[in-house]
Formats: structure tokens, sequence, C-alpha cells
């Protein structure tokens, strides 16, 4: 049986699998790309022949046009497609609307990529499967013990209170626009709340894709032609650059929050000026991390990008071999980018 | 459920930069806990309970039994703050099921658990909470919660909960002790206003409106007295069988940092006056003040660079006697009569600016050039010292500002309102360089004084002038003059230019001006005032 070293190669444009002839979320244009999901760092324009889920060819068809590839092949989980010398399937990852996790196999032996995946539940996106595999690649964007995820309706909670304690004031929550902020509106409906959600016009195309796939979001309103009257007490949301930004002016007294991962650590939130961090991701944390690892059982783990040296110290004390992958152009999507300083460069 | 409930309080408040949400905040707070844990609460966020029981070694002790030592090393350098990594790693247990603590509760048990049973009650109550949950013990008992709560800020919110006017508050506050159950039971309506007795309590201060020229023509030189108005800080002297304390103006206890007024404290009285730091009877200015300020302890060094002393204002009590309802002229002479008396060492009086007509006070006001001096104090002859700003009675006539034309040079974006505004300027002045060029140097930071328009105006301006991003920060061409004002220019060994300005802020924009015409860094100094030197002057 080959080991997957053998078949599945780190190449500059990214993981090549050879015997199949195509890339796994490639950073540049190539002929034949497997896409695990619709985020910009995983899904790039510009491929010959693209293989993904209908969901996440529909959004890069949304957000790319022409871009989302030449020809595009869709496949619905539970399909099985010999590609080359390869059998391809795609299995939910639970990580946004579309997400899965490619399995491939080649003469026996079994690796899957996950892309970025969670395992907390999300009423936009089929739940995660573990498969069992001879290698397993993860991402590892929180793979520090310091992230566990709180439950998610606790940080709608303190939202609605803030709602409460403040009714007149607007409370507009950064949100990365795919994903992260349909998730946020499911939440917030299932937390009770009927009025209507306002939108930044980023977030509204995406939005829109989501219920012609049948995800119900509620009554949603542009928030850029609302009156400042009606946007007293009303949940805005906004992609994380423009909350501390001059469009947050048209707002009434804003509450600024931000929906992330990394708003779990306290000067994160204070570097970006968040008076309501919501510890809210779309990717697994620690305990997540290693929970799915041990249940697909692989010997080997590779990592492709985050905090590999945490995880793979933490493999090691329980006999599994983790590799770094150290991909480049992975870990760039705003959930991620959130952790800099907001104008790009680090303070001086 | 108390530690949680203090736990979103906590965590509401670090991130709040507005003060009226904080009132909020903290009214919500009065509102809903129940007693003891809202004063108990209230007293850790102000710092009037502070403990040491548990050291920051402690906490990490207890994180390493527990985790594996790369995890906790990776994780501490990851999340920087030591007590917020122990807060965020420490792992939950399955199965525990005892109640959180309530903050009376844990402030009990600090008190009565012997030090090598400290750990292990620290874990279980760990064990029991969230991160949120955690932080916020941790915080608690190792004396570092730093949110940003003044006692007064407190005070405010409690007067805006209960109705109550702040002053009724503030006059007993330092009367009660924490968790303050007989003051929330007033607040509350269900007994009287607890009476503090012979505790050292702070009295309301009484403030002065600025006077406006209006005001001035309005003014009858014969009802008023004037006396100068020193820069250094406000503070009310309480001394008597209770103790002895030392007040800012915001009723927060200074009397830690000034050992040496303490001391000299040995009488029973009320009494207002100015805290400065003065050299052989000469006032320094307010820079070498600062030093003095925000420290819990004092060392020798210190105490003999920058002696501190105190210039009397007025007498509030004498003995048990409450002076306050007679009029200026009456306290001037009580205050006279017992100075001569008890001479305390390191005070004096604040003396008396003989006048005749608003004219004559005018001239006096321009002549004063000292840096320690501010302006004047108008105060009517026949007003009793009342809390708070009363119209009318007391003004506050500043000297006329100086100012000089300097170039935007970065900008910051601020806070709250303001987050998407540029509206923290640092600017600088032009200085020679080697090969008779001139470069810009700057020589403060100002984030007042501009109008609404303007500030939009600059926000734009600046917007379409960067040159380069360091995170918040942005540099922009040097093209643009702004005339700043400020009440004086002291040397300072701390700024690169030599230089700092008190209280600087944007008169105008000065788009009429080429940036190579703003004024050079000597125009600057010339306006520097040694302390001691100017003095005769003031007299």
């Amino acid at each position: 049986m080959p080991h997957p070293e053998t078949w599945l190669r780190v190449l500059p444009d990214g993981l090549f699998c050879e015997p199949g002839g195509f890339f796994i979320d490639p950073v540049r244009p190539v002929e034949r790309a497997v896409i695990t999901h619709g985020h910009a760092d995983h899904a790039r324009p510009g491929h010959q022949a693209v293989l993904a889920t209908p969901e996440t060819l529909a959004i890069m068809r949304a957000r790319m046009g022409e871009g989302a590839g030449v020809t595009q092949q869709a496949m619905r989980h539970g399909e099985v497609l010999q590609q080359g010398e390869v059998t391809i399937r795609l299995v939910p990852a639970g990580h946004v609307l579309g997400s899965a996790q490619v399995v491939m196999e080649w003469r026996g032996s079994r690796a899957v990529v996950s892309g970025d995946y969670k395992r907390q539940a999300d009423a936009t996106c089929l739940p995660f499967e573990p498969v069992p595999c001879d290698v397993f690649v993860t991402e590892a964007t929180f793979a520090l013990p310091v992230f566990r995820h709180p439950d998610p309706a606790h940080e709608v909670a303190k939202l609605l209170k803030s709602l409460a304690l403040f009714p007149e004031r607007t409370h507009v929550v950064g949100c990365y626009a795919l994903g992260k902020c349909q998730r946020l509106i499911t939440l917030i409906r299932a937390a009770g709340w009927d009025r209507p959600i306002h939108l930044h016009g980023a977030q509204q195309p995406l939005c829109r894709l989501y219920e012609e796939l049948d995800i119900r979001l509620g009554e949603l309103r542009p928030a850029t032609v609302a009156n400042k009257a009606e946007l007293r007490g009303a949940i805005v949301l906004a992609p994380p650059s423009a909350i501390a930004d001059r469009w947050a002016r048209r707002l009434a007294e804003p509450v600024t929050a931000l929906a992330s991962g990394w708003m779990r650590v306290r000067q994160r939130a204070k570097l970006r000026g968040v008076e309501l961090p919501m510890v809210i991701s779309d990717h697994a944390d620690w305990p997540d991390l290693n929970r799915t690892i041990d249940e697909v059982g692989a010997p080997e783990v590779w990592v492709t990008h985050g905090r590999d040296d945490a995880l793979v110290h933490a493999l090691a004390g329980r006999g599994i071999r983790g590799r770094a992958l150290h991909l480049v152009g992975l870990g760039e999507d705003e959930d991620e980018a959130v952790a800099e300083a907001p104008e790009g460069t680090p303070a001086a | 459920m108390s530690v949680p409930a203090f736990a979103e309080l906590l965590e509401r408040l670090v991130f709040t930069p507005g003060r009226n949400a904080k009132l909020a905040l903290l009214r919500d707070w009065f509102a809903t806990q129940p007693d003891p844990d809202r004063g108990v609460g209230l007293a850790a966020l102000t710092e009037e309970l502070v403990f040491t029981a548990a050291k920051p070694a402690m906490i990490r002790d207890l994180a390493a039994a527990r985790t594996d030592p790369v995890l906790l090393a990776l994780s501490h350098d990851y999340v920087g703050d030591l007590a917020e990594t122990v807060a965020l790693i420490w792992p939950e247990r399955a199965g525990v099921n005892a109640p959180a603590p309530s903050l009376s509760e844990v402030v009990e048990a600090l008190e009565v658990t012997p030090k090598a049973e400290l750990p292990g009650l620290i874990a279980g109550w760990l064990d029991t909470l969230d991160s949120g949950g955690r932080l916020a013990l941790i915080k608690l008992i190792t004396g570092g919660l730093r949110v940003g709560v003044s006692g007064r800020l407190a005070r405010v919110a409690l007067a805006e909960w209960s109705g109550k006017p702040v002053e009724e508050i503030e006059e007993i506050w330092h009367g009660v002790a924490p968790p303050y159950l007989p003051i929330f039971r007033w607040l509350e309506g269900h007994a009287e206003r607890p009476d503090p007795r012979d505790a050292p309590v702070f009295r309301p201060l009484m403030l002065a409106h600025p006077l406006e020229d209006r005001d001035l023509a309005a003014l009858d030189p014969a009802a008023y007295r004037a006396e100068w108005k020193w820069d250094g800080i406000r503070v009310q002297l309480t001394a008597g069988p209770g103790g002895r304390r030392i007040w800012s103006r915001g009723g927060e206890d200074i009397s830690g940092g000034f050992p040496e007024i303490v001391e000299a404290m040995d009488f029973h009285a009320v009494l207002d006056g100015e805290l400065l730091v003065i050299r052989d009877g000469a006032v320094a200015p307010f820079a070498d003040l600062q030093q003095r300020l925000n420290r819990k302890l004092v060392g020798p060094k210190m105490l003999r660079d920058y002696p501190v002393g105190v210039r009397l204002y007025d007498l509030l009590f004498e003995g048990g006697e409450d002076l306050r309802p007679l009029p200026f002229d009456a306290r001037r002479q009580r205050l006279e009569a017992w100075v001569e008396r008890h001479a305390p060492p390191r005070m004096d009086l604040s003396a008396l600016i003989a006048f005749a007509s608003v004219a004559q006070l005018s001239e006096v006001r321009d002549g004063a050039r000292a840096a320690s001096i501010e302006g004047l104090m108008l105060k009517r002859a026949d007003s009793p010292y009342l809390a708070g700003r009363q119209k009318g009675m007391w003004w506050k006539w500043k000297r006329d500002p100086l100012s000089i034309d300097a170039v935007l040079m970065y900008a910051q974006r601020g806070h709250g309102k303001r987050s998407s505004f540029y509206s923290d300027y640092t600017f600088g002045l032009w200085r020679p360089v080697g090969g008779g060029g001139e470069e810009l140097v700057p020589v403060g930071k100002a984030y007042s004084g501009y109008t609404d328009e303007e500030l939009g105006w600059l926000d734009r301006w600046i917007r379409n002038h960067t040159t380069s991003r360091f995170g918040p920060v942005r540099e922009v061409e040097k093209a643009l003059v702004l005339e700043v004002i400020f009440d004086a220019a002291q040397l300072s060994g701390r700024h690169k230019s030599g230089v700092a300005l008190r209280f600087p802020r944007i008169a105008r924009i000065r788009t009429d001006k080429p940036a190579s015409e703003a004024d050079r860094l000597e125009n600057l100094m010339a306006y520097v005032e040694a302390g001691p030197a100017a003095e005769e002057d003031a007299q």
C-alpha cells in the first residue's frame, strides 16, 4: 500500500494529487482543481476545470462570475468519481454551506483533505462526517488549548442583552460575508429575534444566494438605504473591515460587535476597538481538532496552516505523526485576518 | 451566580469606552444584583477592595499542574497576559456541578482560609466557572481588575440609579465600608441616610465657572475676592479623631501618595487647598507634580526631589463646627486665624489679591507669567461653601492661552463615537539640521478644540494625504498647518523636542498658511518659563 506521501505532494501551487492529476484549493490558476469551499483563500479564480459541491460552485459563480472555472463539475455528497487512477468522494465538512472534505483513494491507501471544518452545530450547512483514513490533512487555525469556542447561543444572548440595555443604539456586528453572516442570522433567529436584520451592501448577495438555496434567514433589509431612526436598536451585519470605518457613521451611536473565534483573546478584541466581542467561529477549536483527529484514527496528520507547532506537539504525545505542510496563501479569509491590525502594517 | 454576573459586567466595562455606556452598565448592576454582592462588586471595581491573597505565581502553578508545559508556554506566549492565559486554558472537568461562588463567598473565604489551603480552594472555584468567570476571579484575587471605573463614576451611577443627588452620596461614602449595605438601604428608600459621625469623609468641593466676557462686564469688583489659580491638583484635607485623609477633587483617597502631608495634618479640621510641588517657597510646574501622582508608595528620593505642600484656599470645618454655611469673608477670617494659630508645616495661605477695578484685575492677570499659575479665581464675598458649580458664586478666569502654528505629522483614530474618525493629532515644529536644512520635530498631541465640521474636514484631509500607516496611526504629508493653543510650555526630558505642552488643543485649521511658514521650535522655547525664576512676577 503506497504511503500518501508518495502520491500527494506539496507544490508551489498547492497540494497536488499526482495519480489524479489535480490540485486541491490551489493558490494559482491550474488545469484541474478540486475546491473544498467558497472562501476566497481556498476558491481562487481562473482554473480550467473545477470540481466542487453544487453549493460551492454556486458561491464561486456569485463571487467571481466567469472566473469560477471554464468547466465546472458539480459533485454531490455520496457520489463517487474516478479521476485518473484516483477515486474521489466529497464529504460534508461543517464549515460553511457547500464545504466538503476531499476523500481520495489510490491503490488501497486513503487520504482525507478536510479543508476548513468545525464540529459545532450550524443550521446553514451539513455537519462534519469523520472518515477513517491513513493520512488526515487538517487545518490548525485555532490550534492552541486557549481556544475553546463557547456555545454560540450564549454569545448571541450577550448581543440581545446589550440591545435591551442600549435600546437606542445600533448594534453593528462584524462578520465574514460568506458563512458566518448567514449562520449568525440563523442563531439570532433561533434566540427569538424576529425583527428585520439589516445588512451592509457587501453581505447582501450571498444572503440572497443562501435564500435561493433554501436557507431561511427571515426579513433582511439593506442598512445603506435605511434611515438612521430605523436603525436605532437594530442589528446590522457588516464585514469586519467596515465596523470601525466611515460607513459605520451612518448608524445611531453604534455598539460595535465582532463575531470571530479570535475574540476569545481580549487583546485581539481591544486592538479592533470592539465593544462587544462574540466568540463565534466556523473553525474547529482545540478540543474539536483533537477529537476529530482521534475519530478519524489516522496514524499520520498533516497540518496545512495555522498553529501547527502546538498541534504537532500534542499529536506526538498520542503517538500520532504530525507534519506541518506550511501551505502558503491559506488562512487569509476575514475570520483569520482579524488578528491583524486594522489597516495592514502593525503599529510601529 | 454572582461571579459569572460580575464577569459579564467586567467584560462589558473593559471594552466600553464611553462614559454614558459605563454608567448604564453600572446602573443595571445595582438594579439587578442582590446584596451583599452588588456592594462587593462595586468596591472591587473602584479598587476600594483589593486582594493580594493569591500571587500570580500561585495561579501559574495551578495551571501548570493541569496542563502540558509546552502547550502552556505556547499559549502564554500567544495570549500575553498570564491571568488570561490561565483562565482560557484551564481544563474544564466533566461532572463538576458545584455552583459558582458568590462574590461575598469569595471575599469571606479569602479572609479565613489558611495560606496552605488557598491553592486548593481557588482551583475548586475555577472548576465551577467558565473562561470569563475564571478571568474575573483570577483578576479579582490577584488585585488587578483595572477596568477604568473611578469611585466618582460609580457614585454618579448610584445617583442616577437612585435619584439621590451625588453630593449627598459623596458626603457619606467614605464613612461606610464595603459592601455599603446602609447606603443601598438608604438609596432604595428603606432607611435614613447613614451618619458617618467621626469617620473621615469627603465633602464635595465647591467649583467655579469659567468667566466669559459678558460675565466680566457685569462683575461688581467690590463683591468679589481674587486669588491665584494655582496649577496643581485640588485637594481636601480631612483630619480629626477618626483619622486623616487627603481626598482628590473626585473624592478618591490619595493619602498614600503624600505621606509628608498626612504627617503634617496634626489637627481637627477640613481644609480646601491646592497640592503643589514647592521648592524653597517657589511653586514648580505641573510636570514636576506629575512625578508624584498615581503612586501608591513613594520612596525617599521622590520625597526629596519633589517635595509637596498645600496652599490653602478655604476652611470647611473647624473641629466639629461646620463653617460651610458662612459667607466666604467670614470663612476666610477663620482660615487666616487658624493658620496663624496652628502654623501646620508644609501648608501656607493662598494670598488674596487686592484690586479696585476689573481693569486693574485684568492687568494683574496678564502680568502673571509663571507656569505654575493658571489664572485667577474670583469668589463672591458672601458665597457659602456649596457643593458643585454654582452660577455666579465662583469664577475661574484663566490666562489667555499661548499659541503656535504647527504642522500636522501623524493622526490616529479615536475611540467610541470617534472610532471611525482620525481625531488625535500629533503636530510638530521646524528645527535646524546640519547643512542649513530644517526638519520637523513632534512637540505634542491634541484631540480636542475642533468643531464637528472641522473634524470631518480633517478626517478627509488625512485620508487623502496619507503617506504611510502603522496600525491605527497614519503618517501624513507635511503640508497642513494647525493653530494649536495651550496653557503653558514646560521643559521635559521625556519628549524628543525637549518641551511639553499643557492642555494643547486645536484652535484653527490654517489652510491659508504653507507648512514652511509654520513656527520654529525656538518660537515655542521662548514660551518656556522656569518655575522658580518666574515666581517673583506672580507674587
